[in-house]
């Protein structure tokens, strides 16, 4: 099969990679690119591991072929930390004790993310709301909405 | 026609681990040239906290820091043997064994840093930070980390041990059928608070109050996690979790959890924990396991609060709003 050209910016730097027309953006990233953090869960968009934000939207990336992504400014979890110092949301994780196996973890960051982006200083039920696209198969959704709403918090002190 | 509130309450207790042909789990311990330690298993970590909590028991046995310790897990071909992490016993019986497997280890760790110190071994002890001190003389002291130089390249020594722990098998007796099939419990005790809308059957969950009695808890935050999200899977068992209506046909099935329901994070009910700490007898530091132990007080909680709010009690799980239609029905007819 013919390979097709691919470019876009991941998490601030630019890449590009032939790749099999057909291939999900969330197998590029991972083996083509080596970027990890999205995780394969379902592979059918119900579970929302493999969350991205592609131009500011919250996207599954195992639904996106990646040649549809051409041009567009992709985010994933292993690009929010700035020179090692982890973000509040992601700090907010890790205080909140918000991770217990970790594998839903960076896709429901990305959904937070986008959310906090759209609503710095969202209710509880928008928390809800927002995650409800990604299971957790440890069932520990009460840290997660928790960290979302610590992390908010942190934010608006800092903007204030 | 009305929602109808109700209240349950149900306590358990709960073996941690097995007894088939004897449940064993074994482990290796040994430094590397710099005074880290590595602990080997093939007991798995499939995220519950395993590697953990064996790095805390190791470090705390040799008298390091938890930052010192690798723990290895999983591979079956190369680690010493373990039954497996089910039953709720991959911290009791894998721990067990690291800490005789630790002991071994700072016993020989301990020798080598007498020859350095030109002490008696029993004289020493260690400060928890990576030293080895002579007690009451603290100012005569050398680092593990010189120790492990020093076994290696100096005294050819192996700071090593091996660990295990059996829960030999227990034979029913033949007269009265009595046998041990577990040496220790863990227990505890749910409220639910529902409501039932009679017209529809649907039962929501308003409050879920748990404690939970499991021993020490050796990371209490880890602990928390799993008690939070087990407590929630045991009200997803009581009200939604079937493998219905294909089995035991599974030609047209579910191939997978997208097609088998649990609960998300708009279905959440305001849940408390509560955890005692009753140190066990035969436990590391104390433990006991509250891994699926704490999924369970849920289930008959609700089925009691679903009684107490429209009087039908169902006895097959899940507790959908057909059964309790078809019960309230039969209720109605009698």
């Amino acid at each position: 099969m013919a390979k097709v050209p691919v470019q876009f910016t991941l998490n601030g730097s630019e890449k590009a990679e032939f790749i099999d027309s057909g291939t999900t953006l969330l197998n590029a990233l991972r083996d083509k690119v080596g970027d990890t953090s999205p995780k394969g869960g379902c592979h059918q968009g119900t579970c929302g591991a493999c969350s991205v934000i592609i131009d500011g939207e919250l996207r599954l990336s195992c639904l996106t072929l990646a040649e549809t992504c051409n041009g567009t400014a992709i985010t994933t979890t292993s690009g929010l930390a700035e020179g090692g110092v982890l973000q509040p949301l992601q700090r907010a994780f890790l205080d909140t004790f918000a991770t217990q196996c970790g594998f839903c973890t960076p896709g429901m960051i990305m959904a937070a993310k986008v959310l906090l982006d759209h609503t710095p200083n969202p209710s509880r039920d928008e928390v809800v709301e927002a995650l409800s696209g990604n299971i957790c198969r440890c069932t520990g959704y009460e840290p997660i909405i928790q960290a979302v709403l610590t992390a908010a918090r942190a934010n608006s002190q800092n903007a204030a | 026609m009305a929602i109808r509130r109700g209240r349950g309450v149900a306590a358990i207790n709960y073996p941690t681990g097995m007894n088939l042909g004897g449940d064993p789990t074994q482990a290796l311990v040994h430094s590397t040239p710099t005074g880290n330690f590595m602990v080997t298993l093939s007991s798995v970590d499939l995220g519950q906290g395993m590697k953990q909590i064996m790095a805390q028991i190791c470090a705390e046995t040799i008298g390091v820091p938890t930052d010192r310790v690798v723990v290895d897990t999983a591979d079956t071909d190369t680690g010493p043997h373990c039954m497996g992490t089910f039953a709720s016993r991959g911290t009791h019986r894998a721990g067990n064994a690291v800490i005789q497997a630790a002991k071994e280890a700072r016993q020989v760790m301990l020798e080598v840093a007498a020859e350095e110190l030109e002490v008696n071994a029993s004289d020493l002890e260690t400060d928890g930070q990576g030293n080895i001190l002579v007690k009451g003389a603290p100012q005569k002291s050398i680092s593990i980390f010189d120790v492990a130089l020093s076994a290696h390249f100096k005294r050819g020594r192996s700071i090593s041990g091996r660990g295990m722990f059996l829960i030999p098998r227990s034979y029913p007796e033949k007269e009265t059928g009595a046998m041990k099939p577990s040496t220790c419990y863990a227990h505890a005790c749910t409220v639910a608070e529902v409501e039932v809308d009679d017209e529809t059957g649907e039962v929501t969950v308003l409050t879920v109050k748990n404690v939970f009695e499991i021993g020490r808890a050796l990371n209490p935050k880890m602990v928390e996690q799993q008690l939070v999200g087990g407590s929630w899977m045991g009200i997803s068992h009581a009200l939604y979790e079937t493998t219905e209506p294909y089995y035991p046909n599974r030609d047209h099935g579910g191939t997978d959890f997208n097609q088998y329901l649990m609960p998300g994070p708009g279905d959440l009910a305001e849940t408390e924990i509560i955890v005692l700490e009753r140190p066990s007898a035969d436990g590391p530091y104390g433990a006991k396991g509250p891994g699926e132990m704490c999924a369970n007080p849920q289930i008959p909680a609700v089925a009691n609060a679903v009684f107490d709010a429209v009087g039908v009690r169902i006895d097959t799980l899940p507790i959908t709003p057909e059964r309790i239609l078809r019960a309230l029905k039969a209720q109605a007819a009698n």
